[in-house]
C-alpha cells in the first residue's frame, strides 16, 4: 500500500470518466486512481469477511456507470439504502457513519466561503466518488478492472497503518512549514480525509467498533486540550499592559514585568497553599481567641492591643490570631474532620520549599533548552546585524532611540575589532582592578558591621522597653538595610569606572557585587535573630520556672488540699506566658518585608515621579537644559529592579514557616507593586540611552533565584533541626524537636509496616550507598557533557577548515 | 457587525488553529483588525485583498524599517505589489507569534532581508540591510568605509563556503546560535 501512497503523490493523470451526477464536475481528478485503488483496498478488506454472505453482490462490479450515478445520487441525498445481506449491514453501517462525517464535511465545505480552488472541487469529487465506491462496498469498479489485487495481507495493512500515520505526522507539522495559507489549507483537508477514511479500515472485526471509539475519544481529547490551552492563555493577566511597555521601552524592560507576573503566579500557588491548608482549618475548627492563653492578649499588653501604631508594627492583636506561628494549637487532631493540624503545619512548610525549588529547577532547564548552547562570541557581527532590531517596538520615538544605539554598537565594535590588536598598559589596568575589589569588600565588610551594630543596639532598646524611644530607634534595623540597599550600589558604580571593562562585563560585576551586598546583609541580620532566639530560649526557663511558682500560689488560695485536680477558673489572659521565639522571628521577617516595600515604594515616587515632576515644569525657568543635562529623566533600572524582587522573594522562603501570612502579604505586594511599576515606567522613564541585552540574562536570573532560595531555606531548616520549639505556643509546642510530629504520625497514624519499612529506609546503611551513587551519576554526566562540548568545537573547526578547498 | 460576511465560519477557524501558531482569541482578533482595514467597496468580497499602503498604518508595523519587505514576503499576490488577504495576514501573524518555531522564524527572516529576492543574501542586501538599520538621517549612517568594513567582518564570519554570499542554510546556522532571535522577532496584536 506504501506504493499505492507513492502514486497518490505523484499521480499526474488518469482516473476514468467520473460522471457522477450533477453535483461533480467532469474533471479528472488528479488522484482518482489511488483514490479508487485504496478504495478498492478497503473493499477487499471487507470482501473478506463478507466473502460468504455477499459472493452475490460481486456481481455489482459489472453495474455500470448509471447503476453507481444512482447509487451516488441516493447517497447524497442521505438515503442510505442498502444492499440486502445482514451480515454486511454492519460493515456497512460502520463505514456509511464514517462516510456520513465526511458528506457533512463535503457539504460544510460547500458552504463555506472559502476559496474554491479546482482542487477542492476535486476533493469533492474523490469524497463522493470514494463514498459512493464505498458503498458498494464489495463491489470493485470496472474501471480498475486492470489490477485484480491479492487478498489484503497483514503486511498490507501494516503499510496503511503507515502511511496513515505519515499524513498525521504531516497534519500535525503543516503549521511549522512555510508555505502560503492557501497550500496548507488544501493539504490539510486532504490529509484529514485520506485519515479519517481509512482510520476505520484499519481495525477489523470485533476490534472496530473499539477502535472507532478509540479514535473519536483521541479526536475529542485533541480538541479539548486545544481549547484548553486557547483558555489559558486567555487568563494570563496584564496581557495588554505588558505589551504597551514592550512596544515604548522594547523587550528588556519588558522582561522585569514578566518576570514579576511569573513570580506573582508562584506566590499565588504559595498563598493557596499556606491559606487553605494551614490558615483556614485553623480558624475555623479551631479553638476560638480567647480560649486558651496563647491566644489571648496577655493582661498587661490589652491596654494598647488596639492601637494602630501597634497594629502596623504586628503586635497586639495581630500577633495573636492565625497570622503567626504563635496561635497555634498543639491538639493532634481538631475539629469534626480530625484534621491533623500539627502535621499539616509542618508538612506545608516543607511543601512550599519543594514546590518552589520545583518551579525554579523547571523554568532553568525550559530556558536553557530554548537559547541554545552557551554564549558564542564568534558571530559578533552578524548577531548585530539580523537580531538586533527589536520587532515589538511600535512607538516612533523608541525607533528612534534604537536606531541611534544600533549605529553607535556598530561603529563600537568596528573599533574595537581595529583595536583589538593594540597592546595595552596591562599593569596598570590590573593594579587599577585589584584597587576596585578591594575597596569593595571593604565597604561590604563596612556594611555587614553596621547591621551587626545595629541589632544589637535594638536589642538593648527592647530590654528597656521600647515605649522610651522614638521612631527611629524602633525602626533602626529595616531603615539602615533599606538604605543601605540603596546607596551602596552607587558606591559600586562609581568604584568601577576605575576598572575600564567592557560594558557587558561591567554590568556583571555590578550585578555580581549587590548580589553579594544583599546576601551579606541578610545574613548578618539572620546571626543577630539568632542571638536574640538564645535570649529568648533562656527567658524561656525563667518563665517556666516561675510558672510553676505561680501555680502553687493560685492553689494556695483553696482550702481544700484532697482535691486532686483544681480547676480554678484562670482567665487566660492572665498565665505568664513564655517569650514565643517562633512568633519573634515571624514578626521580625514581616516588619523587614514591609518596611522594604515602604522604601521601595517611595523611592519610586521621589526618585522618578518627583524628579520627572521637576524636571519637566522647572526646565523652563532654569539655567542649564535640565532634560539633556542633568538629572534629566530616569530610565527604568532592569537589574536592581530584579535583584530586589528576588531578595524580597529569598525573604519570604525564610520567613514562611514562622509567620503563615507571609505570602498572603507578598501576593498583595506584587499585587500593588505590578500597577504601580507599571505606572511609573509609562509616566516618568524614558527609553534606555544604550540597550544592550545582557544575553541569557534570563538564566542568569533564575539561577540567582535558585541560589537565594537555597541559602535562605537553610537557616528555617537549621532552627527546625536544632532548636526545641516553646513550650506554650505553636503546633509543636511540648514536643522534643519540630519534626517529631512526623514520628508521631508514623507510629499512630499509619498501619505497623509502614513504621518498619521507615525505619529501614533511614538506615545510614541505605542512605550513603545512595548518596554515593547520587555522586557517581553526577560525575559521570559532566564528563560526558565534557567529552559532547568537545566533539562539538571539533566539528565546529572542521565546518571551517573543509569548506576552504572548495573555493576556486 | 452581525453579517456573516464579517464572522469567520467555525470550521475555517479551527483549521486556522491547525494551521497557525495563533490561540482562536489571537486569529478573532487578527480578524477584526483586518476588516477595520478592508476598504468599504471591498466589505462583501469572500477574501478582500488589502493594498500595502493600508496595512503600513498599524501601529505594530509603522516603526519597523523592514516593514515593505514583510509585506512583500507575505503577499500572495500575482502582481507582486504586497497587498495582504486575510490568509495572508495569518500567516504573517503565526510567523511573528511567540510559539512559532526557530526554523520558520528563521526561515521568513532569510526571505525579508533578502531584497532582491534572489535567495542568498549578497554585498548589495547586506549594506541595503545596514542602510535600514541604522536609520533614514545622515548623522545616523556609517560612512562608506565603515560600511565595507561591517560587511567585510559579516561576511567573514557567516559566509562558510565563500562564496561571498550568506545562503539560507548559513544564514540559519549564524541565527540557531543567537539567544536574542526569536525573543526579538515577534510581533503582537
Amino acid at each position: 500500500l506504501f506504493h499505492i501512497g507513492v502514486d497518490y503523490r505523484n499521480l499526474e493523470e488518469e482516473g476514468p470518466e467520473v460522471d457522477i451526477g450533477s453535483k461533480v464536475k467532469e474533471e479528472k481528478p488528479k488522484k482518482g486512481q489511488a483514490r479508487r485503488s485504496k478504495a478498492k483496498e478497503k473493499k477487499k478488506v471487507l470482501r473478506e469477511q463478507c466473502e460468504e454472505e455477499c459472493r452475490q453482490d460481486e456481481e455489482a462490479p459489472k453495474c455500470s456507470k448509471n447503476h453507481r450515478n444512482e447509487k451516488a445520487k441516493t447517497e447524497e441525498r442521505g438515503d442510505f439504502k442498502r444492499k440486502t445481506k445482514d451480515s454486511c449491514d454492519e460493515e456497512r453501517n460502520h463505514i456509511s457513519s464514517e462516510r456520513g462525517g465526511t458528506e457533512e464535511r463535503a457539504h460544510a465545505e460547500k458552504n463555506m466561503k472559502a476559496k474554491k480552488t479546482k482542487r477542492k472541487k476535486e476533493k469533492l469529487v474523490f469524497s463522493c466518488l470514494s463514498s459512493s465506491s464505498e458503498s458498494e462496498e464489495l463491489s470493485a469498479d470496472e474501471e480498475e478492472s486492470q489490477e485484480e489485487k491479492d487478498v489484503l495481507t497483514q503486511e498490507e495493512l501494516e503499510k496503511l497503518k503507515e502511511a496513515v500515520e505519515e499524513k498525521k505526522k504531516l497534519i500535525a507539522n503543516l503549521r511549522g512549514k512555510p508555505w502560503p495559507m492557501s497550500k496548507k489549507l488544501v493539504t490539510l483537508r486532504e490529509s484529514q480525509e485520506f485519515v479519517e477514511k481509512y482510520e476505520g479500515a484499519l481495525g477489523k472485526g470485533k476490534g472496530r467498533k473499539l477502535y472507532a471509539y478509540k479514535v473519536m475519544m483521541m479526536k475529542k481529547w485533541m480538541k479539548f486540550q486545544r481549547d484548553f490551552e486557547n483558555f489559558r492563555t486567555a487568563c494570563i493577566p496584564w496581557e495588554m499592559k505588558i505589551k504597551e511597555i514592550e512596544s515604548h521601552f522594547g523587550s528588556s524592560v519588558a522582561s522585569y514585568f514578566i518576570f514579576l507576573r511569573w513570580m506573582y503566579g508562584m506566590n499565588m500557588i504559595l498563598f493557596g497553599l499556606t491559606f487553605g491548608l494551614v490558615m483556614v482549618p485553623e480558624a475555623l475548627m479551631g479553638r476560638p481567641y480567647g480560649s486558651m492563653p496563647r491566644k489571648t492578649v496577655p493582661r498587661s499588653e490589652q491596654a494598647g492591643a488596639m492601637d494602630f501604631a501597634v497594629l502596623w508594627d504586628f503586635g497586639g492583636y495581630a500577633q495573636y490570631s492565625v497570622l503567626f506561628y504563635g496561635y497555634y494549637n498543639n491538639q493532634r487532631a481538631i475539629g469534626w474532620l480530625k484534621f491533623r493540624m500539627p502535621l499539616s503545619y509542618f508538612l506545608v512548610g516543607v511543601g512550599t520549599v519543594a514546590y518552589s525549588y520545583m518551579v525554579v529547577i523547571r523554568t532553568m532547564a525550559r530556558n536553557a533548552n530554548r537559547d541554545g548552547g552557551g554564549d558564542d562570541t564568534s558571530f559578533n557581527f552578524s548577531w548585530k546585524m539580523f537580531t538586533s532590531w527589536d520587532y515589538l517596538i511600535g512607538n516612533p520615538e523608541t525607533a528612534d532611540n534604537k536606531f541611534a544605539s544600533i549605529t553607535t554598537s556598530f561603529k563600537e565594535s568596528i573599533v574595537e575589532e581595529q583595536e583589538s590588536h593594540k597592546d595595552e598598559n596591562i599593569h596598570l589596568t590590573r593594579f587599577l582592578r585589584v584597587l576596585a575589589n578591594f575597596l569593595v569588600l571593604c565597604c561590604l565588610a563596612g556594611s555587614g558591621y553596621l547591621i551587626y551594630f545595629v541589632v544589637r543596639r535594638s536589642q538593648k532598646f527592647a530590654l528597656e522597653g521600647l515605649e522610651n524611644y522614638g521612631w527611629w530607634e524602633r525602626n533602626e534595623v529595616n531603615m539602615v538595610m533599606s538604605l543601605l540597599g540603596m546607596f551602596c550600589p552607587m558606591l559600586f558604580d562609581v568604584i568601577s569606572s576605575l576598572e575600564n571593562y567592557h560594558p557587558r562585563i561591567a554590568l556583571q560585576w555590578q550585578l555580581g557585587r549587590i548580589f553579594a551586598l544583599f546576601l551579606g546583609n541578610l545574613y548578618t541580620f539572620i546571626i543577630a535573630l539568632m542571638d536574640e532566639i538564645n535570649l529568648k530560649r533562656r527567658e524561656e526557663e525563667v518563665v517556666k520556672y516561675n510558672m510553676t511558682v505561680w501555680q502553687a500560689s493560685l492553689y494556695n488560695g483553696t482550702v481544700d488540699d484532697n482535691s486532686t485536680t483544681s480547676t480554678i477558673p484562670v482567665d487566660p489572659a492572665d498565665v505568664p506566658r513564655g517569650p514565643c521565639w517562633e512568633t519573634m522571628v515571624g514578626q521580625e521577617f514581616v516588619r523587614l518585608i514591609v518596611s522594604d516595600t515602604m522604601t521601595t515604594y517611595i523611592t519610586l515616587l521621589i526618585g522618578d515621579f518627583l524628579r520627572a515632576v521637576f524636571v519637566r515644569f522647572f526646565n523652563y525657568c532654569w539655567c542649564w537644559d535640565l532634560e539633556y543635562g542633568f538629572p534629566s529623566y530616569s530610565e527604568f533600572d532592569v537589574s536592581g529592579n530584579v535583584l530586589g524582587l528576588i531578595f524580597n522573594q529569598g525573604m519570604i522562603w525564610m520567613g514562611a514557616f514562622y509567620a503563615p501570612c507571609l505570602p498572603a502579604l507578598n501576593v498583595l505586594r506584587l499585587h500593588v507593586s505590578m500597577y504601580l511599576q507599571c505606572w511609573a515606567v509609562m509616566c516618568c522613564n524614558v527609553p534606555q540611552e544604550r540597550v544592550f541585552k545582557a544575553s541569557g540574562s534570563n538564566n542568569f536570573y533564575m539561577a540567582m533565584l535558585l541560589v537565594i532560595l537555597f541559602l535562605s531555606t537553610l537557616p528555617a531548616i537549621y532552627t527546625i533541626v536544632s532548636i526545641p520549639p516553646s513550650f506554650d505556643c505553636g503546633p509543636f509546642s511540648g514536643k522534643k524537636r519540630m519534626y517529631d510530629v512526623i514520628q508521631e504520625t508514623l507510629e499512630n497514624d499509619f498501619p505497623l509496616w509502614f513504621g518498619k519499612v521507615f525505619s529501614y529506609a533511614s538506615n545510614p546503611g541505605l542512605v550513603l550507598p545512595f548518596i554515593l551513587v547520587m555522586i557517581l551519576a553526577i560525575y559521570y554526566l559532566q564528563s560526558t557533557s565534557k567529552t559532547y562540548k568537545a566533539a562539538n568545537m571539533d566539528l565546529k573547526k572542521k565546518l571551517q577548515t573543509v569548506s576552504l578547498p572548495i573555493t576556486i | 457587525m452581525g453579517t456573516t460576511a464579517s464572522q469567520l465560519p467555525k470550521d475555517l477557524l479551527s483549521e486556522y488553529q491547525e494551521l497557525t501558531f495563533l490561540t482562536k482569541q489571537e486569529i478573532l482578533l487578527a480578524h477584526k483588525r483586518f476588516t477595520e482595514l478592508v476598504a468599504k467597496e471591498d466589505r462583501n468580497d469572500p477574501s478582500p485583498r488589502v493594498p500595502m499602503s493600508k496595512i503600513l498604518t498599524l501601529p505594530e508595523l509603522k516603526s519597523n524599517p523592514f516593514r515593505k519587505r514583510i509585506c512583500h514576503v507575505f503577499s500572495t499576490s500575482e502582481s507582486k505589489d504586497g497587498s495582504l488577504t486575510f490568509e495572508d495576514f495569518l500567516d504573517l501573524l503565526s510567523a511573528f507569534s511567540d510559539s512559532a518555531t526557530l526554523e520558520i522564524k528563521s526561515h521568513y527572516a532569510f526571505r525579508i532581508f533578502d531584497f532582491d529576492d534572489d535567495g542568498t543574501l549578497d554585498r548589495g542586501d547586506l549594506e541595503k540591510l545596514v542602510n535600514c538599520l541604522t536609520g533614514e538621517t545622515d548623522d545616523t549612517r556609517l560612512t562608506p568605509e565603515e560600511m565595507k568594513q561591517l560587511i567585510n567582518n559579516i561576511l567573514e564570519e557567516s559566509d562558510i563556503d565563500k562564496d561571498g554570499t550568506v545562503n539560507l542554510s548559513e544564514f540559519q546556522h549564524v541565527i540557531s546560535r543567537s539567544p536574542d532571535f526569536v525573543s526579538s522577532f515577534k510581533i503582537v496584536l
